[in-house]
């Protein structure tokens, strides 16, 4: 059956058209937005964008495959993304993904038996003063022991994805230099408040929270 | 030695819910703004930040005030102001830090940066992993619009300026600016040839400033205090300000912190940082994200020659040269983003470049046939080096991989790769002839140190 969005994201997809002077630079938004509704870019994805932003399919076939973040095949119901490289791995990072892989029974770039979670390694995601972390469909969750790390997977799989990012997901955290000697031990703020994540969740375009999908 | 600063960059972040416009502006944001837009010329504007001589902070440091002078309009043009919060540089995470805590900072340098350089259009790129961010950016901008400091007249002056937020999707090579103008156009995140600089055909063909984060929400203080008085808040010379300092690793307490420029690596380790994790020895430190070559605390400055840059350091450690652009240059590395990855002695060098080296293979556009074949063949010689296949000629390849790459590709990536690269064998020569010989010991991982942290009682 043929691919189509939403009318809300068609409307997504208008406006975003008109941030750009190029009809071509709307291709990764829409692409985004796609993804959020069919869970990765199938084939039928590609001929809609195809027709929507006119551009060939070899030319979003290209893009979609330079990009991690799109997959180009069908994923679990929640992705986790463990990052593994060096200031995570200094803090533990391989004894995540190995907790993880021994938990979920699957090893990285698979998908557990019933489908829930999909472990995929990650370079780098800009979290490295709270390693270790993983990335969750769109949330981090970071300063992680394998204790909390089973309570967020447990989370998931019993509460959903929103209930689970609206009580352990993290966003960035601060120390603010109040000593002569510099290095105060002031707390990070707090996770998100469910506010705080509501309102993310609400906000418009692209980037709109995922999540209830999928 | 470091004297506590008042915070500028972070004055805001311990507010509560410091990212609604209501909080933010009671604390200060878009006052600068306003009074630039109404009572500033562009071109003084344009002086205060050459003035304040703030190296970009994105990790090539630049001189902002510099490329800002580099636009060429010809007629019929339009500038485009481009901000990269692709933040990805392993070990770096500062960034997001002021998406997530203080965004109405980053849109008020946006607004007086288009003023300043006559665009009315500014792109935030965004690495696509920060959704949270760029939920977050996306809601301060549409509170901007709607309080009237974006749109047809902010503040009511007769120059638009809107901001859009543009989220990436996955890959390390949109932070160098000419793929992330690709990318920002819809295209695969391939680096574009140079010349023509971003300056005179960037975005959809037109004059482009692309800037780091940082150094966009830098300027309303610049604007505020003065060029001149902003750039003596930092230690030395021709590199102005405050920073954004983040250090990861083996250290007590990892995370950010605001300081002068020029504070030396050992006080971020020892006083921002509280120390090495129980008070293990120091091995190794990488000063700027993963491109930057490895620093070794036993190493010393030599620089006997009055005239040499680092004369004042001579004989000490490398650690005590202060961190600035220029300075990390005359010690053969960079500062980059002024995020450490901290190493204490249970880490293995050649794992950890092995580690990084992997980045680097997964992360390569492949546009380039050095560093698309190269970085793959590091890592095929350190697997071996690793598993005890290696031999010594082994340590030799890859210097010999190293300097094909370098200078021999579009963008800087291949450089990137081969610096660090250079720099892990010309300071840790003997741990690579070890792994030649021995390999690398059965079991040896990076995470000694804190692995019953993290594994509990396990």
């Amino acid at each position: 059956m043929a691919f189509a969005l939403t009318p809300e994201r068609e409307q997504q997809v208008d406006d975003v058209l008109t941030r750009y002077p190029e009809r071509r630079a709307a291709l990764l938004p829409v692409l985004w937005l796609c993804q959020r509704q069919n869970g990765w870019i199938s084939p039928d994805v590609i001929e809609y964008v195809s027709k929507r932003l006119e551009l060939s399919t070899s030319i979003i076939k290209g893009v979609v495959t330079f990009y991690t973040m799109f997959f180009d095949e069908p994923v679990g119901e929640n992705v986790v993304w463990v990052c593994r490289t060096l200031s995570c791995d200094l803090r533990g990072g391989k004894a995540i993904q190995e907790h993880l892989e021994t938990k979920l029974g699957c090893t990285a770039g698979h998908t557990s038996a019933d489908g829930k979670f999909t472990i995929l390694k990650a370079e780098c995601l800009a979290a490295c003063g709270q390693a270790p972390m993983v990335q969750i469909n769109d949330f981090y969750y970071e300063n992680l022991d394998v204790e909390l790390l089973d309570r967020i997977i447990d989370a998931h799989a019993s509460k959903g994805g929103d209930a689970a990012a609206a009580e352990f997901s993290t966003f960035a955290s601060f120390r603010a230099p109040s000593t002569a000697t510099g290095g105060s031990l002031s707390s990070a703020p707090p996770p998100p408040s469910a506010e705080a994540l509501r309102l993310a969740s609400e906000r418009p375009g692209p980037a709109e929270e995922t999540g209830e999908e999928s | 030695m470091s004297e506590s600063i008042k915070p500028m960059l972070s004055a805001r972040y311990g507010i509560e819910e410091s990212w609604e416009l209501a909080n933010a502006e009671r604390a200060g944001a878009y006052r600068v703004a306003r009074e630039a837009l109404t009572t500033r010329k562009p071109a003084e504007l344009k002086e205060e930040v050459k003035k304040a001589n703030i190296r970009g902070r994105g990790g090539a440091g630049f001189p902002a005030g510099v490329k800002w002078g580099f636009l060429n309009r010809r007629e019929g043009e339009q500038i485009y102001l481009v901000i990269n919060a692709d933040e990805s540089e392993p070990g770096t995470f500062k960034d997001r830090s002021i998406m997530d805590l203080d965004p109405h900072r980053l849109i008020e340098g946006a607004i007086i940066s288009c003023f300043a350089i006559d665009a009315h259009l500014a792109y935030i790129y965004v690495r696509g992993e920060l959704a949270f961010s760029i939920g977050r950016l996306e809601r301060a901008v549409a509170e901007a619009r709607k309080a009237g400091y974006l749109g047809e007249r902010p503040f009511g002056v007769e120059h638009p300026i809107d901001v859009h937020v543009h989220s990436g999707a996955g890959a390390y090579i949109c932070g160098e600016e000419t793929a992330l103008l690709n990318s920002l156009e819809g295209r695969r995140g391939e680096p574009r040839l140079k010349p023509p600089f971003p300056a005179v055909k960037g975005a959809f063909g037109m004059p482009t400033i692309v800037n780091n984060v940082e150094t966009i929400a830098s300027v309303p203080d610049i604007v505020e205090m003065g060029g001149e008085a902003w750039s003596a808040l930092s230690r030395l010379p021709g590199d102005g300000g405050i920073r954004l300092y983040g250090v990861s690793g083996h250290v007590k307490n990892p995370g950010l912190y605001e300081a002068p420029v020029g504070i030396t690596m050992r006080e971020l380790i020892d006083d921002y940082a509280g120390g090495m994790i129980g008070d293990r020895p120091l091995k190794a430190v990488i000063p700027g994200g993963s491109s930057t070559p490895v620093l070794d605390p036993r190493r010393k400055v030599d620089a006997p020659d009055e005239n040499h840059p680092l004369h004042d350091w001579h004989g000490q450690s490398e650690i005590d040269v202060p961190m600035g652009v220029d300075t990390y240059r005359a010690l053969g590395t960079m500062l980059g983003t002024c995020c450490a990855i901290v190493m204490d002695d249970t880490v293995n060098m050649v794992e950890a470049c092995r580690n990084l080296m992997r980045f680097y293979k997964h992360e390569s556009c492949g546009q380039c046939t050095p560093c698309r074949e190269g970085t793959g063949w590091l890592v095929d010689v350190l697997d071996n080096l690793c598993a005890g296949r290696g031999k010594p000629e082994d340590v030799e390849l890859l210097v010999n991989i190293s300097n094909n790459m370098m200078g021999n590709t579009i963008c800087a990536f291949a450089d990137g790769t081969a610096m660090p690269m250079l720099g892990m064998v010309q300071k840790f020569r003997e741990e690579f002839m070890q792994a030649a010989t021995h390999g690398v010991p059965d079991g040896v991982r990076h995470d000694e140190s804190v692995r019953a942290m993290v594994q509990g009682g396990a």
